[in-house]
């Protein structure tokens, strides 16, 4: 039908079948059709809800037969009225998320490609010392709203006021870290603004010919990546995964500006009220923020074991994370389980213990630097994607890891 | 209490592999199931009803084949489905699919809680949720791991957070997005099964819903695809050899400058 986003040209399609080849969703398929001149003719059919309009079927074609309609254009002279690239500076207790200074190494990248500011938002209450660490890390201009109501993260206030700053200040790029607070916060800026949200993005470039934001993401596990762009909305917005792009390191030289915001009362409002935190009772590294992760898996054969897992990272000070068959087990909470139903994380060194590497756990951690596999079954999938294997007994290897690093790090 | 659960039908990804000869994803005869998330929520939803009474209508925007995760929720218990299903909603970026859904929910009308699982298997974006209470201008509590109290005005929950968990209290009407550690959900029962291939479900399209046609698919999707890729594949890996002292040498040599460079 015309209306299609996309459709195939019957009078041109030869029924080839390149782009069946060409669809990484398998939304296409040769179909026959009416007969012509006396010979059946095959011709292709893109099923619209499998079709996420990649265009990789359009490149492919070589007979001109499939046609990807344009949206309508935003008048462009609307979008040059936004500028400077924006991070949103997450901050617990007034301690600001590390994600903010691997936002602010981006977005300085970011911004000089642009020739824009780089800014970052910080939202909490009696944080204002914390401006010049974002200055420290790259921050050109630090927009500050302090105020008792931010002092704890709740979503409708801070989505309220990240919302009423963007239409005042129109940015071209807001980021924000792809945390559990950061999912939570980020749509709701992005829904009443009308504009594009990427989720979880582990690569940002400019486009050096349209200056549009490249947005690159894996979806499907990780099986597949993505570039997607927002062409006619504005800001450009991403979540942005955490330990994937470099930190922007302190500089003491670096001067720049404090705008503090007044904003109306009723942005503070919240009908949802936080009455209680409970800090996790594990007393290891958090595993979405380490930087090491040390995990167990159904090798471990017993709850108790996992003490041997906990040992290692302690001494290497490393967060402890397990597979889904050990949280399903019972031996530990759910928090630490990594993977397509826990989290997913991207450690420098993730070492994985009696781990045999299911599919939904190498999506939750086949893009740390460093893969260190131990397990006793040779042919186990996590060998696939390991840096370095161990083939053997874990009970083992492990404690004489920890005594080497124990030794070699002077503990 | 009318609880309406959202639902999405994805690819059963454990067995999703790619062509190594074509380097795309090889998803003919993948079978279909509910997102794993949701099963969370529906379950929630069966629970909630089972304390409080009233009724749990499943939603799913897809395909005309997405009618038969409604008929597995119905199996479980949920009273009634409505399949959201349209040409027009082709391309739909979550922008769109949150605008679609919160559009359906309007229509529903009389409902005082909306659940969904936290994010969709194949997506993995979690913004759906949250998107949908934006644009109805609801409460939420996202990640949640377990209900505390609830009855016809209130909810409060456990929010799981990177650092432990957030005890939050809502008025109702309010969206929550449900992870794993909620519940385990139950399997369909025969009477289940039965009410299942009996119940009617209902489409609407989108000439059905009071809704602004721009907003909806392509036109209403501010984000757009440019390229798909398969990820570079990792170097091949070193495997390490000889007695396990030797061993566990060998690898703290390889691993150590970066554990100090940590900060350990």
């Amino acid at each position: 039908m015309p209306d299609d986003p996309i459709r195939i040209l019957e009078d041109k399609c030869v029924g080839c079948g390149l782009c069946v080849k060409a669809c990484p969703f398998a939304a296409i398929v040769l179909e026959e059709s009416a007969e012509t001149e006396g010979k059946p003719k095959k011709l292709a059919v893109i099923d619209l809800e499998k079709c996420t309009l990649c265009g990789a079927c359009v490149e492919a074609c070589k007979f001109d037969a499939i046609e990807m309609r344009e949206k309508a254009e935003t008048a462009a002279a609307d979008l040059a009225d936004y500028k400077d690239v924006w991070v949103f500076a997450e901050q617990a207790d007034g301690e600001i998320n590390t994600i903010a200074y691997e936002m602010l190494g981006a977005g300085r990248q970011l911004a000089d490609e642009l020739n824009m500011n780089l800014c970052a938002l910080l939202l909490g209450h009696n944080v204002e010392e914390k401006v010049a660490e974002l200055t420290r890390r790259g921050a050109d201009i630090v927009y500050l709203v302090d105020r008792p109501e931010l002092a704890y993260y709740q979503d409708e206030p801070y989505a309220a006021v990240i919302t009423e700053l963007v239409k005042r200040h129109k940015p071209c790029i807001l980021l924000c870290g792809a945390s559990t607070i950061g999912r939570s916060l980020i749509s709701r800026v992005a829904v009443p603004l009308h504009t594009g949200l990427t989720a979880d993005c582990t690569g940002l470039a400019i486009d050096p010919e349209t200056k549009n934001l490249l947005q690159t993401r894996p979806a499907f596990g990780g099986n597949i990546m993505a570039t997607i762009i927002t062409p006619n909305h504005r800001p450009q917005m991403a979540t942005v995964r955490h330990k994937v792009m470099k930190e922007a390191q302190p500089d003491d030289s670096k001067t720049g500006r404090t705008i503090a915001e007044e904003l109306a009362e009723a942005l503070f409002l919240s009908r949802a009220k936080r009455t209680e935190f409970v800090p996790e009772e594990e007393t290891t590294v958090n595993i979405a923020e380490a930087d090491i992760s040390v995990s167990g898996g159904r090798g471990l054969q017993k709850p108790e074991n996992f003490s041997l897992v906990r040992e290692l990272a302690e001494v290497i000070g490393a967060g402890v994370g397990s597979s889904r068959a050990a949280v399903d087990a019972g031996w530990i909470p759910y928090s630490h389980q990594v993977g397509q139903t826990g989290k997913t994380v991207c450690p420098k060194i993730y070492i994985a213990c009696g781990i045999s590497g299911q599919i939904q756990h190498l999506a939750g951690m086949g893009s740390s630097d460093i893969i260190v596999a131990i397990n006793k079954d040779p042919e186990a999938p996590i060998f696939k994607l390991a840096t370095y294997g161990i083939v053997g007994d874990l009970f083992q290897i492990v404690p004489l890891l920890t005594q080497e690093f124990k030794k070699v790090l002077g503990k | 209490m009318h609880i309406v659960v959202c639902i999405k039908q994805v690819p059963e990804t454990t067995d999703v592999k790619i062509d190594p000869e074509t380097n795309t994803l090889m998803r003919e005869g993948v079978a279909s199931i509910i997102n794993p998330f949701d099963m969370y929520a529906i379950e929630e939803s069966l629970k909630i009803k089972e304390k409080l009474g009233g009724k749990v209508t499943a939603i799913s925007m897809g395909p005309p084949q997405a009618e038969a995760a409604l008929r597995e929720a119905i199996s479980m218990g949920v009273d009634a489905g409505i399949l959201v299903s349209d040409r027009a909603f082709a391309g739909s970026d979550t922008w769109a699919t949150s605008y679609t859904l919160a559009k359906t929910i309007e229509k529903i009308g009389d409902y005082d809680l909306i659940l969904c699982g936290k994010q969709a298997s194949d997506g993995d974006t979690a913004q759906v949720g949250p998107g949908i209470a934006s644009q109805l201008d609801l409460p939420q509590i996202t990640y949640v791991r377990k209900i505390r109290e609830i009855d016809e005005k209130q909810i409060v929950a456990e929010r799981l957070l990177e650092g432990g968990y957030e005890v939050i209290a809502a008025p109702l009407p309010c969206l929550m997005t449900a992870v794993k550690e909620l519940n385990e959900p139950r399997l369909p029962s025969l009477r289940g099964k039965l009410a299942a291939k009996k119940a009617e479900i209902v489409k609407w399209a989108a000439a059905d819903l009071d809704c602004d046609n721009a907003m909806l698919g392509l036109d209403g999707s501010p984000t757009k695809v440019v390229k798909i890729f398969t990820p570079p594949p990792r170097g091949g890996g070193e495997m390490l050899e000889g007695e396990p002292p030797e061993i566990a040498k060998q690898l703290v040599e390889k691993l150590k400058d970066v554990v100090l460079a940590a900060g350990a």
